[in-house]
């Protein structure tokens, strides 16, 4: 009987119903990363609309992406991806009790994430200064002053309806994150993660990555199209 | 014709059959075709019920408890048993498919000389039209529509007997389904795509036609018919039903109106001074209108004209651009006879 | 096994914490079951009073106290609350969380605080779903079709931001329990030892965390579609109307046997225990769970024969539906197998599970005829698919949930029911449900379209049986109701286990303690070696 004496060893963080700790950190995360496939196969939904607009309106969407800044794409991907670097390190320091690591690491990520709405948010007022958005709110007259080309199109503000659609998805899961990622800094600065006990750090680190991810796929489909 | 509907039970369409628990009429070459699997498909289902459930009835009376010292069978698995009933029924199943499969790819290649045949589906009516016979749309009573009751205004699809004939079908709103159960045959129709279907009739008759694709309030009420005739008099049938012309003794103003139905203006100009997409017929003409750009004119001959064939010209203020053109679809008689009917809403 | 010897000393999770709150806060999966089971029967009886005015309404062919608006609002909402807030969660969600630690012999689920979460998601779900009715009403149908549904003037934002939270707790649920099976299992309990019931679950509860996001973002994309226009459901706007269907039925498909992979493994149990026979094909019916399970995923085409896909697609996806045919089979004849030299106790559970067998059975025969590719353009959208879809969502499912009720009311609440009423609520459900949508199944043959409110005289016939099936099966469903409500209040005392199960979850007090065990239990066999099975014969 496993359980008879293992209430004598078991640490005060590890659930009632739980017999070991290591049950329990197993559990948590075999659970987040089934979390993780649902936010995946979210995602591949809004993938697949893409490709099927990109599919039936090919020309249109070439030149509609022109419309977005490469170069604010790029930093924000450069900005994703040291972020997830500071995440790995943030996750590496909790797991070796390093506690000023895990805080630094942590604030580091969580202004990345703010850098990168801040960015964000200077493209979206664009376009929506050019009347670049889905079809309710798409201006034609700002759109064929801006750029004739894109006026050209009848279909233009579905690539727009796209674009904002799974920008602004990922763009609130980015402030989830922010979110979360303060939480985990609040419950650090308490010193609750230890050696053993840091898969919170270690799960919220997971979602930061597929975050991460989804953007890796978004920024060439949306702002590199050729 | 849109703007009233005639319940389902009081529409002029055909008995599907006498006794309910007839089978249905056998009209097409695919129904046919199609009852055969049907029934062979039935008779295996038959086959597997009586085993299944007989075992189990039997099993049920057999192993009923007898007393509490009953002892019962040890046996957990068979897999002789249990590989023989996985391999078995999938032989009956791939049969089943395959057969399904053939038919089915029967029923989507139309025979290169099939009579071409255009269904619209629009909230909540079937428009037939044949583009060997430009005319109106084609109800159940060919010839006068004045003097057709409204339980003949069904919308009819006229098919000759012992020939290929093929539906092209779009719709214009929402997505719906046209759906003749005599012949066996089905298929959505999709606003923005063109869907085929295609038949040759093998039975004299008429059939009811049904809308299979929920589209709203009065998809109930979606209904058409199927008329097969003997091929010599098809071809008359169908110019006398789509064919629109001032009968004898008839008025301008009265053919104005039959127009003004069979071409649907009701859904969006009233008679009575109620506005809805467009501006009401009633004490319209003559009237000084307000135009959209600013400017103003009278509602005479020549604007009226206008705006049945180039309707986006010049737009009434207030209302926005989006009848659509009559140019082609109406002959100069006619627009005439529109105008007399309009002048006569006082 | 461990003897509960303690059971005077220990209240029962009923009684352990006392007050209102103590509920709407708890952690305990079996309290948790409860509200979902009260919940999800609440709405089980909405819908199901709105299906009895649906049927009445067509006792006649013209229309009668009912408009056309009225008429496809109710059979809007008919749908939608049945399919979301009670099959989906009924089994899994109401009977899943009360049994699933208990079979398991753990004293919760993965993630309790997740659990009460799933529940709170499922009510507001519920609220939203319910405030549709004072918003204009909802007519699309469930299953939301565009470009119907994203230009009727009907509330279908709130409506499918309800199902849309819906999802979230059919998918918190599915995720708790798949962990649950995974890492809470007692010593012992090796995944070949697992009931079968938890084997459903267990694939079902995937399903759930694998199809619902993309039912979500089908929803989701639906809601952006009529507030900001994306366009790609609706042609005028460059879109594709078809795509809508093939995103929902990859959802809706695998959803089907979220509902109905409960009820299978429900049967599993109750042929077992009330013929004292060890299960027949074990390991068959478990594996072809799961392979329902993943096949179930990649069979979404076949709703579509007719809508305009290709043939390809088409033929496509109609072989991969005979394939899902065969382990559907395989499940059936191991139940009719297991009966063979069993000693069997007509129990009120065990006539439901005889019911169900029958009932299933014309449900899974007759998907022959709409996974046929020629056949299934006749009778696509006609009274025939009404009728399948009935026998295997009510007479598979509501069945075998009824079944599973009747067989776990004394664990759930330590009280009997009055068996003789118990087996005349089987009886009428079994007439009523027959004689109600056996006749659809002629009336789909003979043409008659669904979501019809008026239809043509000669249907009149065969619609006034089927109607008046339906008001026997409300009788036999009420019969239910009281029976239960009886038994709470005046039944007597179960005993620990009242019919002699080998499951872990009879081996602990009735009702059960508020963490399940006293000792954690360790196993050393199956959950279907009965005392009766007479191993010494097989030797002979």
């Amino acid at each position: 009987m496993s359980s008879s004496n293992a209430s004598n060893e078991r640490p005060a963080w590890v659930a009632h119903h739980f017999d070991t700790a290591g049950q329990q950190v197993s559990s948590a995360k075999l659970g987040m990363w089934l979390f993780l496939a649902t936010e995946a196969l979210m995602f591949s939904g809004l993938f697949l609309a893409y490709f099927l607009i990109r599919k039936l309106h090919p020309d249109m969407v070439l030149v509609a992406s022109e419309e977005l800044n490469k170069a604010y794409g790029g930093v924000n991907t450069v900005v994703l991806i040291f972020s997830s670097f500071t995440m790995a390190l943030g996750v590496r320091a909790a797991q070796v009790g390093n506690q000023k690591s895990l805080e630094r690491n942590l604030m580091i990520t969580i202004a990345c994430a703010f850098i990168f709405m801040g960015v964000k948010y200077i493209e979206y007022s664009a376009k929506i200064h050019h009347g670049l958005l889905p079809w309710n709110f798409f201006d034609m007259e700002k759109a064929a002053h801006h750029s004739a080309a894109l006026a050209s199109f009848e279909y233009t503000p579905m690539f727009f309806g796209i674009y904002f659609t799974m920008t602004g998805l990922h763009g609130l899961h980015v402030v989830i994150g922010i979110g979360v990622l303060t939480w985990i800094l609040i419950r650090a600065r308490r010193r609750e993660f230890t050696p053993d006990n840091y898969v919170a750090v270690e799960n919220v680190g997971l979602y930061w990555h597929i975050v991460d991810l989804v953007w890796i796929f978004l920024f060439p489909l949306l702002y590199l199209v050729k | 014709m849109i703007a009233t509907f005639i319940p389902p039970d009081k529409l002029g369409t055909p008995p599907m059959s006498e006794s309910p628990w007839a089978l249905l009429p056998t009209a097409s070459n695919h129904a046919a075709a199609l009852d055969t699997l049907y029934v062979f498909i039935t008779i295996l289902c038959v086959i597997s019920m009586i085993l299944i459930i007989g075992a189990q009835l039997y099993f049920m009376v057999k192993y009923r408890k007898r007393s509490d010292n009953d002892r019962t069978n040890p046996i957990t698995h068979n897999t002789k048993l249990e590989i023989g009933w996985s391999v078995i029924p999938s032989l009956f199943l791939i049969v089943i498919f395959v057969w399904g499969e053939v038919q089915f790819m029967d029923m989507s290649s139309p025979p290169a000389n099939a009579i071409d045949v255009r269904i619209t589906g629009q909230k909540w009516q079937w428009t037939v039209a044949y583009p060997q016979f430009p005319g109106g749309p084609s109800l159940s009573c060919p010839g006068n529509a004045a003097d057709c009751e409204p339980t003949e205004k069904t919308p009819t699809l006229y098919v000759p007997l012992n020939e290929p004939v093929r539906l092209t079908m779009n719709s214009v709103d929402v997505i719906h389904s046209f759906y003749i159960p005599a012949f066996r045959v089905k298929k959505d129709v999709v606003p923005g795509r063109y869907s085929n279907l295609w038949f040759t009739a093998i039975e004299e008759g008429e059939f009811p036609v049904f809308c299979t694709e929920y589209c709203g309030d009065e998809h109930s009420s979606m209904l058409a018919k199927v008329i097969v005739l003997p091929k010599s008099e098809w071809a008359a049938t169908v110019k006398k039903a789509t064919e629109l012309k001032l009968e004898e003794g008839e008025t301008m103003a009265h053919y104005g109106e039959r127009l003004y139905g069979i071409n649907g203006c009701a859904a969006c100009h009233t008679l009575d001074g109620e506005t809805k997409v467009g501006p009401s017929f009633k004490g319209l003409y003559g009237r000084t209108e307000q135009l959209s750009d600013g400017s103003s004119l009278a509602a005479d001959d020549n604007y009226i004209r206008e705006s049945i064939l180039e309707p986006n010209a010049k737009v009434v203020a207030g209302y926005s651009p989006q009848m659509p053109s009559f140019q082609g679809k109406l002959k100069d008689e006619q627009i005439t006879a529109l105008i007399e009917f309009i002048k006569a809403q006082k | 096994m461990s003897n509960q010897t303690h059971d005077s000393v220990e209240p029962s999770y009923l009684v352990a914490k006392k007050g209102l709150l103590s509920w709407l806060i708890t952690v305990d999966h079996k309290r948790i079951g409860l509200m979902y089971l009260v919940a999800t029967l609440f709405f089980f009886m909405v819908a199901g009073l709105l299906a009895i005015l649906l049927r009445t309404e067509l006792f006649t062919p013209g229309q009668d106290f009912m408009s056309a608006q009225t008429y496809n609002q109710v059979f809007t909402l008919h749908g939608a609350i049945m399919v979301f807030l009670f099959i989906i969660p009924s089994v899994p969600a109401a009977m899943g969380n009360f049994l699933l630690p208990l079979m398991l012999g753990a004293r919760d689920v993965a993630f309790p605080k997740l659990n009460l979460l799933s529940f709170y998601i499922y009510c507001i779900a519920a609220v939203m779903l319910v405030l549709t009715l004072v918003m204009g009403s909802l007519d699309t149908g469930w299953t939301f079709y565009t470009p119907y549904s994203s230009t009727t003037g009907t509330a279908v934002i709130m409506a499918t931001l309800g199902v849309f939270i819906a999802g979230f707790s059919s998918i918190l649920t599915g995720l708790n329990f798949v962990v649950t099976v995974h890492k809470m299992r007692a010593p012992g309990v090796t995944w070949n030892r697992m009931p079968l019931m938890i084997w459903a679950i267990y694939a079902t509860a995937l399903i759930q965390v694998l199809a619902t996001p993309i039912l979500a973002i089908t929803l989701m994309l639906l809601c952006i579609e009529r507030v900001l226009s994306i366009g790609i459901f609706d042609p005028a706007l460059g879109g594709d109307p078809v795509l809508f269907q093939h995103f929902f039925w990859f959802y809706s498909h695998p959803a089907v046997y979220i509902m109905v992979l409960p009820g299978f493994g429900i049967v599993s149990e109750l042929i077992t225990v009330h013929s004292r026979k060890h299960i027949f094909g074990y390991r068959a019916i478990a594996l072809s769970s799961v392979a329902i399970a993943v096949i179930s995923f990649l069979v979404w085409g076949h709703h579509m024969f007719v809508s305009g896909q290709s043939e390809l697609a088409g033929v496509v996806f109609s072989f991969i539906t005979f394939a899902v045919a065969v382990p559907t089979a395989i499940k059936v004849l191991s139940w009719v197998a297991t009966l063979y030299g069993g000693s069997i106790r007509y129990t009120t559970p065990m006539w439901y599970a005889m019911i169900f067998l029958w009932t299933f059975t014309v449900g899974g025969l007759t998907g022959l005829y709409l996974s046929t590719l020629s056949t299934d353009v006749h009778l696509h959208d006609t009274y025939f698919v009404v009728a399948h879809f009935h026998y295997v969502m009510v007479g598979g499912t509501v069945i075998a949930f009824l079944g599973g009720l009747f067989h776990w009311f004394p664990k759930m609440f330590g009280r009997m029911y009055n068996e003789r009423a118990g087996a005349i609520s089987a009886l009428l459900v079994f007439i009523g449900f027959n004689v109600t949508f056996g006749t659809q199944f002629f009336l789909g043959h003979q043409g008659m379209p669904r979501r019809y409110y008026a239809y043509l005289p000669e249907y009149e016939y065969l619609h006034q049986i089927s109607t008046v099936g339906s008001w026997v099966l409300a009788a036999g469903l009420f019969l239910v109701l009281f029976t239960l409500l009886a038994g709470l209040k005046f039944g007597k005392h179960a005993p620990a286990n009242p019919w002699g199960g080998v499951s872990l979850e009879w081996h602990t007090a009735t009702p059960p303690i508020e963490h399940n065990f006293h000792h954690i239990p360790h196993v050393e066999s199956g959950p279907y070696d009965f005392p009766e099975i007479d191993w010494d014969s097989a030797k002979h």
